[in-house]
């Protein structure tokens, strides 16, 4: 068995430390570990994008990342979208565009949005369906996913017009 | 006749478990933990037929770190008999050899042994050094293949079940039934027009994005506590219960949220593997499945294959059908052929019909339920052949479907009459909607038609509703909540209390804190679940009407009711101001309802699609698809689009691209979800729904269900509008790209 490894990053703007073994994925540090099971396993080989997280400003599927990777790093889960009891745009959006259905696939797609709309305030359809196809849905035909982001899209536009 | 006017039902409230839905802090079956908890991992057959000789589990149960191992040889071994489990009967042998083969691995991917340690990777190492003995046995992997004689047998003991009798040969056909109606061989007689066709159909995947998972505590009380994702916490009980015989009232199974299930998350897989090993340790277990456990262990839905005979009058009177239906059950019995009989013609008024279905069991996982299981192969077969009778006669493809239409009264060959059913109104939305009277224009493009039938089911639900004296309900249910059903069941109660709905606070209970309630599944949830609570709320309001009756010294039988308003003769009061004395009427106020509601009605669904294909690739484009389907009564509109949006995805998947490819041997090559296809947001556009309205008598506001009507009529409406862009009849699924190719290239 090997050895663990003190691994000391920051989650969601809060400094946070673990100890891991080398071969743990962060996907599993961020869950057994720190208790922040919003990012979720489908695959465990970055096709489902269940797991998606933010790691340095650029989106990863969390499962293909190892823990100790996340050394020095700036992480960002579902967890740190609302603003104390203010949800994020896109959590509102979800929420009344009805984008959800049994919610597995929810905390994958709303960091993935989160990501697109932080560079590209205003994206096509098109657009927000390319960016959106690494994060597999299986309940909703992704129609209302894109309706909500879209609708997100709008009011933050609006918010910083 | 004017609708009710609803304060309530109809509109579109946010979800009461959204916040924790979006925020993350909602809790799934894997994400569930305790102190002290083992992880399992399950070892699984590398062969698709095996003699299993022996397994040493020395090596394994010796590695550092490992608690226990357990196989086949630690279940009980009490004799076979018949459990009624989820969705109808089964040998108990079947079930308790699904979840730890015994004697043979019947599919590549078979749970043979299991390992409890630490931590999942030691216990993954360990499964490893497990020596499995295995003589590889020839398979069988398509019905077709499976009923020849002299194939290879799964299972030694089972005899087909031949038209109801049993008989006396070894057979991989568990079953053999017909239908019958009318003479459907003088009716082609009589026929002008006859159409003959035969379609095969891939195993196809539920492709829940959440892998099955368990948490078991074999308590030291002797209770087994389980913690999981699935489909009904009391099927988990009881088929925990009877795999491990013991008494049901020893199984608590707590339901965690859950990750999608379409019908896949009803057997049990994991949890008496999981209870088997805490029993060993003494310590809580969980077990969550890989994706490759997930694609080769869990039951899809059957492969098939379909014979469609439909012959016409020139006039477009279809007056004969026959259909001769395989199906694949997977390892055990149990294909879902039945309900394939049930709906291969129920969507027309055809007097002579013959439908004859077999079960087959062949060495791929055993079978599950896949949303209106059976119907989406049966319907790709008829809807195709009903498309190419209205080439032939050249009439317009709604208006052929209309004129045989099943309505209120229409016999289907497996006996029942129907109710008041939507099929009419169904296809008169599809030829009035935008989308099929708008041009389709540019070249490769057509335009395809379909309808489907499920009818739905009903069994039973419990609920209790207390009041809280700030005027709020606390509604506790059993159904777990796949999609929403939370508020479509809170939104009912609301109704009837005459209160807003986010003054309804709606729990999904364990199996010990509310009565029986039977799977979400069947599309019966918002329909039974809601009657339940229905019937709870009007409990409740009775003894409000009581308690007002108190407060004003009056017969309770003269307070009337009206939008949670309570008033006699002057009095009046609001639901809030009455709810606030409670106390001092006489306590607490709890309304109950147990129900197996039998008035179930049956939801049809129609598609209109426009595809391309491109001739260069085969690849086909989605350009327009409509969705329309029979709510009987929307009770959250929002949720009726979503099934709607969702079935029709799964459908598109299914015809064009995914499918088990398997090899000789039995494998799975595509045990991934990068191989096996499931759509992307990239690969669909939007999809529009029109929810058509015919409400159901059986129901208090009208409600059919609509889970499942939806996924019927997508394939063959996508194989219709490919033939019509390539100009070749597609009779096979999944239409993906080297499929399209040879078929143009078959056109020479």
């Amino acid at each position: 068995m090997s050895s663990n490894v003190r691994v000391s990053t920051t989650v969601n703007g809060e400094p946070a430390e673990f100890l891991c073994e080398p071969r743990e994925s962060l996907l599993e540090c961020l869950r057994d570990k720190l208790n922040l099971t919003g990012a979720k396993e489908g695959c465990n080989d970055g096709n489902c994008g269940a797991c998606t997280v933010e790691m340095d400003g650029r989106i990863v599927t969390s499962c293909l990342v190892l823990g100790v990777e996340a050394q020095g790093a700036s992480i960002g889960t579902v967890e740190g979208l609302a603003r104390g009891s203010a949800l994020h745009p896109l959590q509102t959006a979800f929420l009344e565009q009805a984008a959800l259905q049994c919610g597995i696939c929810t905390p994958g797609f709303l960091v993935a949005a989160k990501a697109l709309l932080d560079h590209e305030p205003d994206p096509s359809e098109d657009r927000i369906r390319f960016w959106l196809a690494t994060t597999l849905g299986r309940c909703t035909g992704y129609d209302k996913i894109i309706r909500a982001v879209q609708q997100a899209a709008r009011e933050m536009r609006e918010v910083k017009a | 006749m004017s609708q009710p006017a609803y304060s309530v039902i109809g509109t579109r409230p946010i979800r009461h478990d959204g916040a924790d839905k979006v925020t993350g802090r909602a809790l799934y079956g894997a994400d569930f933990q305790m102190a002290g908890l083992l992880h399992g991992f399950v070892l699984r057959s590398p062969h698709a037929h095996a003699r299993i000789k022996s397994i040493d589990t020395s090596r394994a149960e010796a590695y550092p770190g490992v608690k226990a191992v357990v196989t086949a040889a630690d279940l009980p071994e009490s004799s076979d008999r018949m459990v009624d489990i989820g969705e109808g009967e089964t040998p108990l042998s079947y079930v308790r050899g699904n979840v730890l083969a015994r004697g043979k691995a019947l599919y590549r991917g078979h749970a043979v042994a299991a390992v409890a340690a630490a931590s999942l990777h030691v216990a993954e190492e360990a499964a490893r050094l497990i020596e499995v003995e295995y003589e590889p046995l020839p398979c069988v992997l398509t019905a077709p293949e499976a009923m020849l004689p002299g194939a290879p047998l799964l299972h030694e003991d089972l005899h087909t079940h031949e038209l109801g009798e049993k008989t006396s040969t070894a057979s991989n056909v568990s079953e053999h039934f017909r239908h019958v109606m009318g003479d459907s061989e003088a009716g082609f007689a009589e026929a002008e027009v006859i159409v003959e066709r035969e379609f095969s159909t891939s195993t196809v995947h539920q492709g829940y994005i959440e892998p099955q998972n368990a948490t078991a505590l074999w308590n030291n009380d002797g209770r087994v506590l389980v913690w999981c994702s699935t489909q009904g916490s009391f099927v988990v009980r009881d088929a925990t219960a009877c795999v491990l015989d013991i008494p049901v009232s020893r199984v608590k199974v707590t339901p965690m949220e859950i990750g999608g299930g379409f019908g896949g998350k009803i057997p049990v897989y994991l949890e008496p593997v999981a209870a088997l090993l805490s029993k060993k340790t003494g310590r809580p277990v969980k077990i969550v499945m890989t994706r490759k456990d997930v694609l080769e262990g869990t039951g899809p839905t059957p492969g098939s294959f379909l014979r469609v005979k439909m012959g016409a009058k020139k006039d477009g009177r279809i007056v004969a059908a026959q259909a001769y239906l395989a199906f694949e059950a997977g390892a055990y019995p149990g294909a879902m052929v039945g309900p394939a009989g049930m709906c291969v013609f129920a969507s027309y008024d055809i007097a002579n019909q013959t439908i004859h279905g077999y079960d087959v069991v062949v060495n791929k996982p055993s079978t599950a339920a896949y949303r209106a299981p059976g119907a989406p192969n049966a319907a790709f077969a008829t809807e195709s052949v009903v498309d190419e009778l209205a080439e032939k006669l050249g009439i317009d493809p709604i208006e052929l479907r209309l004129m045989n239409a099943a309505k209120e009264g229409t016999r289907r060959a497996d006996g029942p009459k129907y109710r008041r059913i939507g099929c009419v109104e169904v296809l008169e939305a599809m030829k009035n909607s935008e989308h099929y009277r708008s041009p389709l224009g540019g070249p490769n493009r057509g335009r395809g038609v379909a309808i489907g039938f499920w009818f739905n089911v009903g069994l039973p639900s419990s609920c209790t509703i207390s009041i809280n004296a700030d005027g709020t309900a606390n509604l506790v249910e059993g159904s777990t909540d796949i999609g929403g059903t939370r508020t479509s069941i809170a939104m009912q109660a609301a109704e009837v209390l005459g209160i807003p709905v986010d003054r309804v606070n709606p729990t999904v209970a364990d199996t010990d804190s509310v009565g029986f309630t039977a799977v979400t599944g069947g599309s019966r949830v918002t329909f039974a679940t809601g009657i339940a609570a229905y019937e709870a709320a009007q409990d409740v309001v009775r003894q409000m009407r009581e308690r007002a009756a108190k407060l004003w010294s009056v017969d309770p039988d003269t307070v009337e009711v009206d939008r949670g308003q309570y008033k006699q003769n002057g009095h009046s009061m609001s639901f809030a101001d009455l709810a606030a004395r409670i106390g001092e009427t006489g306590g607490p106020v709890v309304g109950r309802a147990a129900v197996n509601p039998k008035g179930v009605g049956g939801s049809f669904a129609g598609v209109v699609v426009d595809v391309e294909v491109d001739p260069e690739t085969g690849k086909t484009t989605i350009l327009r698809f409509t969705s329309v389907q029979d709510a009987g009564k929307a009770i959250h509109p929002a949720y009726v689009e979503g099934q709607m949006q969702g079935g029709s995805v799964q459908g598109i998947g299914w015809a064009l691209n995914e499918e088990y490819w398997m090899s000789k041997d039995g494998a799975m090559m595509n045990s991934s979800l990068l191989d096996y296809r499931m759509p992307t947001s990239l690969d669909l556009p939007m999809i529009d729904t029109i929810i058509v309205e015919v409400p159901n008598p059986g129901h208090p506001f009208g409600v059919r269900g609509v889970g499942e009507a939806n996924i019927v009529p997508p394939t063959p409406a996508i194989a219709n509008a490919v033939s019509h862009a390539t100009g070749v009849r597609m009779t096979r699924l999944p239409m993906n790209p080297p499929a399209v190719m040879a078929a143009i290239w078959s056109k020479g």
